[in-house]
């Protein structure tokens, strides 16, 4: 069933600081992952390892394998080869109670995928009273916490088609923390989003960081990463190209592509500045 | 096996059937369309007075069941004007058709949208040059598909007749099971063939629409 | 003829036009209700299932939409007994009514749930829900909602279609319609109210189902109509 995680991580020889920072506990980790659709191989051996109160930002062209990635972390795609761990547990293995894993991941998608016959607070209570079966009452209240967390206390009541696309984002960001994850999946949040309304999304992900959330997020805003961000993930073609943290990726990093990609997508994404 | 053999032995009889169930349906289409056509273009571009007798035509013809309605046909209309079973059923079917179709229609040519008619009259077309060359063409096309549920349903909905007496599909199955003792073979037999009548005009009207499917 | 010798004679077939009328809205409540017990499972085996339980789902709803009513009424209550089945009238009735609009149902249902993005189901799941809960809780509300105004339409149909009951001699009110013309030979009278009480049955069900579909109303779930056939 559950396993722990097979080997430690060794630890890196530089720095007292870094060496602080990989005693913490690996709270996601992704070995050998690979998978096809059909004769389409989008994830060609995949390694990652994320840890407590980390933030790490997955970059990388349009059709590499980044939501995929995502999905296979709490299995919504289910990976041909490779293992997957979630706070020690092998969500992979056979015969793991797949349910309960993923409940400690929380996710967000492009798309919102909010429910929409549920009124914004019902959406952040639903989880709580059909997965974690708390009563009705205890529900709500803790849903209004989450919504008060994110801002929209005065939209508990609204249903999806009433609220704006940042409200809509924020609301299902409660939706997952409700839910208490150890680990926040982020796939592309803001790129539905009007340009004026990405920041207040932007807002609640720093937020959520400073205040210690371990997440992994696929995202294009730039001025996000290099301020948030511990490190910086470059995919492409189904594998890690390089990886590092942001300092080093945008003004040193080893491979030509990496530059090249990062300049480029810094030119498009990298103006969004939050306040 | 036996029972097999016997409905195959049935079986000419009962399809002999088959020329008047379709008969009635291809009538009462036909009907439909010639009188639901112009009823929709009523709706649609008549005046309000216009309007309301066409939508109340079409609430009562399809709101009263068809059975209430071919007797409605064979007891009153029929005997006033000396018509056969078969034409009063026909007529029944005819004219709730037409309510259905008038439906069809009317969806269609709402849905080929204002601008197009504003785009013909600019070229200084008439009104009636801008629906003949311009709305219905097009409104015809996008009906296709609700046009050939409305035939699927007449063509199932012709056993009604049944009830009058016209000898039907149906009324030669009962015939054949009366005569056999032997239902359960017989109206199965006489289900399969009415399947595959259904299924035959449902393949057609695919390829029809595919045909003649608009580009947009 | 006099207007006070005709309404003489409609006061006189009411009661028993009425008392047919009763049986007429019981069979199509029973039939409505058959069908959603048979439709939704159907529905939900159709957009989720596969193999053999799918197979059955889609054989069961295109063999009922391909052939007639009134054949699927006849081989229940004349075919059946051959099996050693043998039902009373008014069951029979029922079992056809229900089970051809299980078939329909289903499609209406389906179509609810198609229209319903997978997303819906990622988010469900991403949440820790089971598939069976993620279905309870969120595709199959939806997909209820989406599916309403052509319920409202089955509803409709299933009022319409109890006539049929009258071939097999179950004394709804069209049967009863059809004994009267045979005892006073008054057909015209006769017939015209009973198409007059069909319009109220129907018009009170149209207005029920606003209700309902008001009562069940949320801002940008959109209701589809959809024609049977
Ligand atoms: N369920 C699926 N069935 C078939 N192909 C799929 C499926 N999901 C993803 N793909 C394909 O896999 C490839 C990688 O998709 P993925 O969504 O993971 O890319 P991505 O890096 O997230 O791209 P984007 O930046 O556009 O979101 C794409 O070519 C996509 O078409
Ligand atoms: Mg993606």
């Amino acid at each position: 069933m559950s396993t722990l995680s097979p080997e430690p991580v060794k630890p890196l020889l530089d720095g007292s600081l870094k060496n602080e920072n990989e005693k913490k506990r690996e709270i996601v980790r992704v070995s050998g992952l690979k998978k096809s659709f059909g004769s389409l191989e989008v994830l060609k051996g995949i390694d990652l390892s994320v840890r407590e109160g980390e933030v790490v930002v997955i970059v990388g062209p349009s059709g590499t394998g980044k939501s995929t990635l995502l999905r296979c972390i709490n299995l919504l795609t289910e990976p041909d080869a490779g293992h997957v761990w979630v706070d020690g547990a092998e969500i992979t293995a056979r015969g793991a109670d797949v349910n309960k894993i993923r409940a400690k991941t929380g996710m967000v998608f492009q798309e919102f995928n909010l429910f929409n016959h549920l009124t914004a607070l019902n959406n952040v209570a639903i989880g709580l009273k059909v997965v974690k079966k708390i009563p009705e009452e205890e529900a709500r209240r803790r849903a209004m916490e989450e919504l008060e967390r994110v801002g929209l206390s005065s939209k508990a009541s609204s249903y999806p088609a009433e609220l704006s696309g940042g409200q809509k984002q924020r609301v299902a960001i409660a939706r997952a923390l409700a839910m208490d994850p150890r680990v926040m999946l982020f796939d592309e949040p803001t790129s539905a989003l009007d340009p004026e309304l990405i920041g207040e999304v932007l807002e609640v992900m720093k937020k959520l960081a400073s205040e210690g959330m371990t997440m992994l997020v696929v995202s294009h805003e730039m001025g996000f990463a290099k301020e948030v961000a511990d490190r910086i993930v470059f995919m492409e073609g189904g594998l890690i190209v390089e990886e590092g943290p942001p300092d080093v990726m945008f003004s040193a990093p080893k491979k030509a592509r990496t530059k090249e990609f990062l300049g480029k997508i810094g030119a498009i994404h990298g103006g969004t500045v939050v306040a | 096996m036996e029972k097999v053999a016997l409905v195959m032995r049935e079986l000419p009889f009962i399809l002999g059937g088959v020329g008047t169930t379709v008969q009635l349906a291809v009538i009462a289409l036909a009907m439909g369309f010639v009188i639901g056509l112009p009823l929709a273009l009523m709706e649609v571009y008549g005046s309000r007075g216009v309007r309301w007798v066409v939508s109340t035509y079409g609430t009562l013809f399809r709101s009263v069941p068809l059975l209430v309605l071919i007797f409605i046909f064979y007891f009153i209309v029929a005997k006033v004007a000396e018509l056969s079973n078969f034409s009063a059923a026909a007529l029944a079917m005819g004219l709730r058709s037409a309510a259905y179709q008038s439906e069809i229609f009317r969806g269609a040519i709402q849905s080929v949208g204002t601008g197009q008619m504003t785009a013909a009259r600019s070229l200084g077309m008439t009104r009636f040059q801008a629906i003949r060359h311009v709305v219905l063409p097009q409104a015809l096309r996008l009906a296709i598909p609700g046009w050939g549920n409305e035939a699927a349903v007449v063509l199932k909905d012709t056993s009604f007749a049944y009830a009058i007496g016209v000898a039907e599909l149906m009324r030669r199955a009962e015939y054949a099971s009366a005569r056999t003792y032997e239902p359960f073979a017989i109206f199965t037999g006489c289900a399969a063939v009415y399947f595959l009548m259904t299924f035959g005009l449902t393949r057609l009207l695919t390829r029809v629409e595919s045909a003649y499917r608009v580009r947009t | 003829m006099a207007g006070s010798d005709v309404l003489a004679f409609i006061e006189r077939i009411l009661p028993d036009l009425l008392r047919g009328a009763v049986i007429t809205v019981e069979l199509a409540s029973m039939g409505l209700f058959l069908g959603l017990v048979l439709g939704l499972p159907t529905a939900f085996l159709r957009a989720y299932g596969k193999g053999l339980p799918k197979y059955i789902a889609t054989l069961y709803v295109e063999a009922i939409r391909g052939t007639p009513l009134v054949v699927q009424l006849f081989i229940i209550h004349y075919g059946l007994p051959d099996l050693g089945l043998t039902f009373p009238r008014f069951v029979s009735a029922w079992l056809a009514l229900g089970i051809n609009s299980g078939a329909y149902q289903a499609e209406y249902f389906r179509g609810g749930i198609e229209a319903i993005s997978a997303g819906q189901m990622a988010a469900a799941q991403a949440l820790g829900m089971s598939r069976l809960q993620a279905i309870r809780h969120i595709i199959l509300p939806q997909a209820f909602r989406l599916a309403l105004p052509a319920w409202t339409n089955e509803a409709i149909y299933m009022v319409k279609y109890t006539s049929i009951a009258f071939m097999i001699a179950v004394p709804e009110l069209l049967a009863r319609g059809k004994m009267i013309i045979s005892w006073y030979f008054r057909p015209t009278e006769t017939l015209l109210a009973v198409a007059a009480i069909y319009l109220v049955i129907l018009w009170v069900v149209a207005r029920l189902m606003r209700l309902v579909e008001n009562r069940f109303k949320i801002p940008g779930i959109g209701f589809e109509t959809d024609q049977r056939a």
